[in-house]
């Protein structure tokens, strides 16, 4: 399949599903994924298909199968990987996320002050002066990229901190991000080759051992996510086993960057789609935490997760063989009309709004997920104090992958209270 | 009809009268408690209505594995934390004083 082929999408509606490629990530570059999904959910939601760049493999599209297989660890491991694609034998670079337990809470309990409620008072300040401040900083008047002086500025920032990463280097860091999601196998061919992806590992477990060196036994009271790791006597040494180390680093950036930077540009999309639900946060603020969980939904930042069958198994009559592969498509869960009322409409004063699939469920559920929504809540309340209208001026572009739904590019023009 | 007194973790008490068959969480969510999220409506699978229970007149249902993953994470554990969604209103179980933590996660 050649980068950027466009032509020969079949169409979800007609074509028999056996022929269909669930996985095709030009899906969510076109945005046309939700009537395959529709009709998974509708058909066959526990569908195997024989066929594709990621090998055979289980979708599973329903709200309620979703959460069953997260909450059955032992018979849906993580391990060895949590996306459609496997990682290269050698190089595999196990993080929390793609571990089972108990490994997998020793290693999250390590990190997980970073998002406690003591350092979330702390950031929002900070935040707040920040997100002001590149808020002014807009032009007025002329269209500009929302992703880039946005998104991507304010997410990048938030990292840098996370981290207390270099403060000059910090676009490194939206970088290895990039590329960690790049694959060439989930994103048809558009994004980096194996070589390319390991040279930037290379680079960036360069710099983060360094700095580890660096900060080793300094004993600043600092909550950056170096530090933690070697204050927990479980992870004290984690810079030795570099793999393990580069494969939370790697877990860390792209879940404190991508899906945050996404949704920030995906609500910006949704409030100029439904122009009314603007209306009715402008003129209620208290508006903006539902609101929040409404964009982070629609959104669906993550559009899947995978898991590993550990041993033959009967799912809702289906057999599964030890080592299949099963995929859970939230952006399909958060679509689903048993669960979710009128799903295909963007609503910001939902009933039950937090529940829905972006952040996972279970052991393996989001652990930034309170960071997200106060980093989200920040730009929509200093957005509203300076802006009467934020209007886009064309489509977005949206970029070609199955693991992260998000834009490259969005024009954008502000209009000052 | 039991009475459950909620303690905020600033001290603030709230009592209400439960009903039976209700989850602890339902009932706070039923009288706006703050201090309870309960993002996932009541599956066990957020974590998100995270209690601690400091008195109950009868004897609590044990804690399932679904419920000790959940718990096992939360870096506030304490031996009465419970998930307020997992238990049920009843006569059985009768008044109880459920304090909330200082967060959900």
């Amino acid at each position: 399949m050649a980068a950027g082929d466009k032509g020969h999408l079949a169409d979800p509606h007609t074509t028999p599903l056996s022929e269909l490629d669930v996985s095709d990530p030009r899906r969510f570059e076109l945005d046309s994924w939700q009537p395959l999904f529709e009709r998974l959910r509708r058909e066959s939601p526990i569908h195997f298909q024989a066929k594709s760049p990621a090998g055979p493999f289980w979708s599973i599209t329903r709200f309620e199968d979703i959460v069953a297989v997260e909450k059955d660890t032992e018979t849906f491991s993580s391990e060895p990987t949590i996306a459609i694609i496997d990682p290269p034998d050698e190089r595999r670079a196990p993080s929390f996320i793609a571990m089972d337990q108990p490994q997998h809470d020793i290693q999250r309990r390590a990190v997980q002050p970073v998002v406690a409620p003591k350092n979330l008072l702390e950031f929002e300040a900070l935040i707040r002066k920040r997100t002001g401040e590149a808020l002014d900083s807009l032009p007025e008047g002329e269209t500009f990229d929302w992703v880039e002086l946005v998104s991507r500025n304010l997410t990048t920032q938030m990292l840098a901190t996370l981290f207390d990463f270099p403060w000059d280097l910090r676009e490194k860091l939206s970088e290895w991000s990039d590329a960690i999601t790049s694959d060439e196998r989930m994103t048809a061919g558009t994004g980096l080759s194996r070589e390319e992806r390991l040279l930037v590992i290379e680079e960036f477990l360069g710099i983060f051992t360094q700095l580890w060196h660096e900060r080793k036994g300094d004993d600043q009271e600092s909550f950056d996510l170096i530090r933690l790791l070697q204050r927990d006597p479980n992870t004290a040494n984690m810079v030795d086993d570099p793999l393990n180390y580069a494969g939370n680093l790697m877990l860390l950036i792209v879940g404190g960057n991508d899906t945050t930077r996404n949704s920030m540009s995906g609500g910006v999309l949704f409030l100029n789609e439904y122009p009314e639900q603007f209306e009715k946060v402008r003129s209620d603020r208290r508006l903006i935490p539902s609101m929040v969980s409404e964009i982070i939904r629609f959104q669906t930042p993550l559009p899947h997760m995978r898991r590993t069958v550990t041993r033959d198994t009967q799912f809702k009559g289906h057999t599964m063989k030890k080592g299949d592969k099963v995929v859970l498509w939230y952006c399909s869960a958060n679509r689903d009309a048993t669960v979710i009322t009128n799903p295909d409409t963007f609503l910001v004063d939902r009933d039950s709004v937090r529940n829905h699939a972006s952040f996972g469920f279970g052991i393996h559920r989001c652990m930034g997920n309170r960071l997200a929504e106060m980093q989200l809540r920040i730009v929509w309340e200093e957005a509203l104090d300076r802006f009467k209208h934020i209007t886009l001026m064309g489509p977005p572009t949206r970029i070609c992958n199955n693991f992260v739904r998000g834009y490259s590019h969005m024009p954008v023009q502000v209009t000052r209270v | 009809m039991p009475v459950i007194k909620f303690i905020e973790f600033d001290g603030t008490e709230h009592e209400v009268d439960a009903d039976d068959g209700m989850s602890i969480m339902e009932v706070a969510m039923k009288y706006d408690i703050p201090g309870i999220d309960a993002d996932c409506g009541g599956g066990a699978v957020c974590g998100t209505c995270h209690c601690f229970v400091e008195e109950s007149a009868g004897p609590l249902p044990a804690v399932d594995p679904q419920e000790e993953s959940m718990l096992g994470l939360r870096p506030d554990r304490e031996s009465n934390s419970r998930l307020s969604c997992q238990l049920q209103v009843s006569d059985s179980m009768g008044n109880m004083i459920v304090k909330l933590p200082e967060f959900q996660m």
